[in-house]
């Protein structure tokens, strides 16, 4: 750059400085005039030069917008805009800490801390201690939290409701229970303040356990139709609208999808076949009882894993139905899998790349049945479909309790005293992602689809609502 | 039957069709699902005769294409006319789709490419027509195809268009593979993974084209797509591996040779369709826009 060049632009940058600057002094002015006028049309009576002025200022005040909004928008095609990050995958940054504790304070939620050291990789998510529940903080009764929730959120951080089928029917049946005993407060509309009611629930629900796919997307089913009320209509009728429109929800997705993938799926498995199937999956295990009812011939092989253990009650349910099944720990997968002729596995959540959100293990299951070229089914309903991309099982996830990792065996327990031990960290991660190479089949309740279709039935769905 | 000894060039699904078209003009029926009940039942009786994929995907697609249109006329004569309209639209467009698949495929093959081919089809015999046509030069080696023997048919209609041809056996794929610079294939199914149904052998050669790192590529009628997803060779089922002869007369069927066989979508690297070049993943896709 030449020397002129170089002037010119110094010459320029002093100029905006110099304009911004008389900016900023017209603002406080702006400010100043708009506050005496303000003061002064409380007194009676007005100067006439009052009005003069404040319609300059006006005048002035709007071409000020204007500028900015220019100014803003070169900003902006200069320095691109920076795709936020969810706040739940942030938790190693303490400015996002500190606005998630002030929203917290401003909703009157207690703030749940984290337990224990985490391992680095993963210590921009939250690991919370199943000994300090949310609910030993609120105060009883609590006057912004209804019961119903209260005690939802405390089966979710217990782990008495887990899987997430059984989370979103059980948020679902809490938030019946909160519409039916909502008034709406004077001069308020019901569709907006039951929705503002309404934060706050899952801004505790989020803090005693980190809120899957499927709830997410049932929330999202609610507030619209909550936001779809007309506002002449009345109040019980708009309450039961509502409570129809969850009845409804949980009945088509849940309910009736379950007996529609257990159709397509029982066409899938003939007599003498042997099906291996990884922990607790309800659609899973629904499938295999509507089959053996059908008179499949079939046994079943179930897979388990510590430290949660879910195998033990599919094999109780199995069991009951009269069907044969082998048991065996997920490190003894490889030397079963010649047996097995295809995998049954259940999903929390199908990303909008294609791969498969579910219970940790899933993947390497589905890698070693793809290595002995056992063809690999995942069952999942449409409403568990998520627009998220995620190509590994590190950005989100979630930590549970690394105390649930001490086990006492022959009266010795080894890792009693993790915490003494400074650079001992104990990792009990809940979920994995699967690639959709290791997939061959999706059964959803539209019909059997290729894992890469995920994003063209996502798109159908978009089209619909 | 009838139809197809008439014009050998014409595929037994557009036979099919024809017949189909031909029974609905001459369907005396008083309600449209009477009509639709003996339409399924006409194809049902097709498959019977001539149990091949692409009969029963052909029609299946044709009752659809037909009654995708709003049929609220109060006269029954009126809808079967705009049904018979349909039927004769989507009869004049597969018979364009061939013309269609060869017009996207032949740029695929450069001058001096040797192309490996399985049996005999209709639809790569006019791809390579058509490559012929702008003055390329190419070879070609076809597999015999036992059991009956259709490689040497294929072989015939090339030498006539003046391709050197050469016709190798069925075990020799993996020998000749190294000479190859492409392996074209013809399909009698696509089905929603992807993945094609065709002639025994066809699995064979595309697992040998994967490992020697060959492009395999499928050429293949809109029709031919059909709403079946096995999971490997076993899950096909038997009314498409055997003839419909042999399905009829002959008791353990595990001692029978099946006809057919399925390819994966991993081994396939693009399929020619009158739908635009697709690869295997792309299939599902414009399933879900033909039958949903």
């Amino acid at each position: 750059m030449t020397k002129e060049e170089k002037q010119r632009l110094r010459k320029e940058k002093k100029q905006q400085k110099k304009n911004k600057e008389k900016k900023d002094d017209n603002a406080s002015q702006e400010s100043e005039k708009e506050k005496k006028s303000v003061s002064s049309s409380s007194s009676a009576p007005q100067p006439p030069t009052q009005p003069a002025t404040q319609k300059g200022g006006s005048s002035c005040c709007s071409l000020k917008n204007v500028h900015d909004m220019v100014q803003k928008v070169t900003l902006i095609l200069i320095f691109p805009v920076v795709k936020r990050l969810p706040e739940h995958i942030q938790v190693d940054n303490p400015d996002v800490l500190k606005k998630l504790a002030k929203k917290l304070e401003r909703q009157q939620i207690p703030l749940r801390l984290d337990y224990g050291y985490k391992v680095s990789l993963f210590s921009h998510l939250h690991q919370y201690s199943r000994k300090a529940p949310l609910t030993q903080q609120l105060s009883i009764p609590s006057s912004v939290i209804h019961p119903a929730i209260v005690r939802l959120g405390l089966q979710y951080s217990q782990g008495i409701v887990a899987g997430s089928n059984a989370r979103s029917v059980a948020l679902l049946h809490a938030f019946k229970q909160v519409i039916r005993d909502y008034t709406t407060p004077p001069n308020e509309e019901l569709s907006r303040d039951l929705v503002n009611k309404l934060k706050p629930y899952i801004s505790f629900l989020n803090q005693c356990r980190p809120l899957s796919a499927s709830m997410g997307n049932a929330i999202k089913y609610i507030k619209k139709e909550i936001s779809n009320i007309p506002s002449q209509c009345k109040e019980e009728e708009a309450k039961g609208k509502l409570l129809n429109c969850i009845e409804c929800y949980i009945n088509e997705k849940i309910i009736l999808a379950a007996k529609a993938i257990a159709k397509y799926a029982i066409e899938k498995i003939s007599d003498g076949d042997v099906i291996l199937v990884y922990g607790c999956s309800s659609l899973v295990n629904h499938i295999l009882c509507e089959a053996f009812e059908k008179n499949r011939k079939f046994r079943v092989i179930v897979v388990d894993s510590r430290p949660r253990l879910e195998g033990r009650e599919a094999l109780r349910r199995l069991v009951q139905r009269g069907i044969s099944c082998t048991y065996v720990l997920i490190s003894a997968v490889s030397y079963i899998l010649p047996e097995v002729s295809k995998v049954f596995l259940g999903a929390h959540a199908l990303l909008a790349n294609g791969y498969v959100m579910s219970r940790v293990g899933t993947s390497q299951i589905a890698l070693v049945a793809k290595a002995f070229n056992v063809p690999v089914l995942v069952c999942c309903e449409t409403y568990k479909f998520c627009e998220r991309v995620q190509t590994d099982s590190f950005v989100s996830n979630e930590l549970d309790d690394p105390d649930d990792l001490i086990v006492t065996r022959k009266g010795k327990t080894q890792l009693e005293d993790w915490q003494q031990v400074p650079l001992l960290g104990l990792l009990n991660l809940v979920y994995d992602v699967t690639p959709p190479d290791f997939v061959d089949l999706v059964i959803t309740d539209l019909g059997m689809i290729p894992c890469t279709s995920v994003p063209v039935v996502l798109r159908v769905k978009n089209v619909d609502l | 039957d009838d139809n197809q000894m008439k014009d050998p060039d014409m595929a037994s699904a557009v036979a099919a069709i024809r017949t189909l078209l031909e029974f609905l003009k001459r369907d005396k029926g008083e309600t449209i699902l009477g009509l639709r009940e003996s339409l399924t039942s006409a194809t049902d009786c097709l498959t019977g005769v001539d149990s091949s994929v692409a009969v029963s995907s052909g029609g299946e697609l044709f009752l659809r294409f037909i009654s995708l249109t709003s049929l609220e006329h109060q006269d029954l004569s009126r809808c079967k006319k705009v049904m018979e309209e349909r039927g004769e639209l989507f009869l004049e467009k597969i018979s364009m789709s061939r013309a269609k698949v060869a017009k996207l495929c032949h740029t695929f093959i450069k001058d001096g490419a040797k192309i490996l081919t399985h049996s005999y089809s209709r639809v790569v015999l006019r791809v390579l027509e058509k490559a012929a046509a702008e003055k390329k030069r190419f070879s070609v080696y076809v597999t015999e195809s036992q059991p009956d023997a259709a490689g040497r048919q294929m072989a015939e209609a090339l030498r006539k268009l003046n391709v050197p041809v050469t016709v190798v056996l069925d075990a020799a794929v993996g020998y000749v593979l190294e000479k190859v610079d492409l392996v074209i294939v013809g399909a009698e199914g696509v089905v929603e993974s992807g993945g094609i149904i065709n002639k025994i052998g066809t699995y064979q050669m595309a697992v040998c084209s994967k490992a020697h790192n060959k492009p395999f590529y499928v050429v293949a009628e809109s029709f031919k797509f059909v709403r079946l997803y096995p999971l490997n060779q076993q899950d096909v089922p038997d009314k498409f591996k055997y003839k419909a002869d042999t399905l009829k007369t002959v008791q353990n069927l595990s001692e029978e040779h099946p006809m057919i066989d399925y390819t994966p979508p991993s081994l396939i690297t693009l399929l020619f369709t009158d739908l635009g070049v697709l690869t295997p993943s792309a299939v599902s896709d414009e399933l879900i826009k033909l039958y949903l």
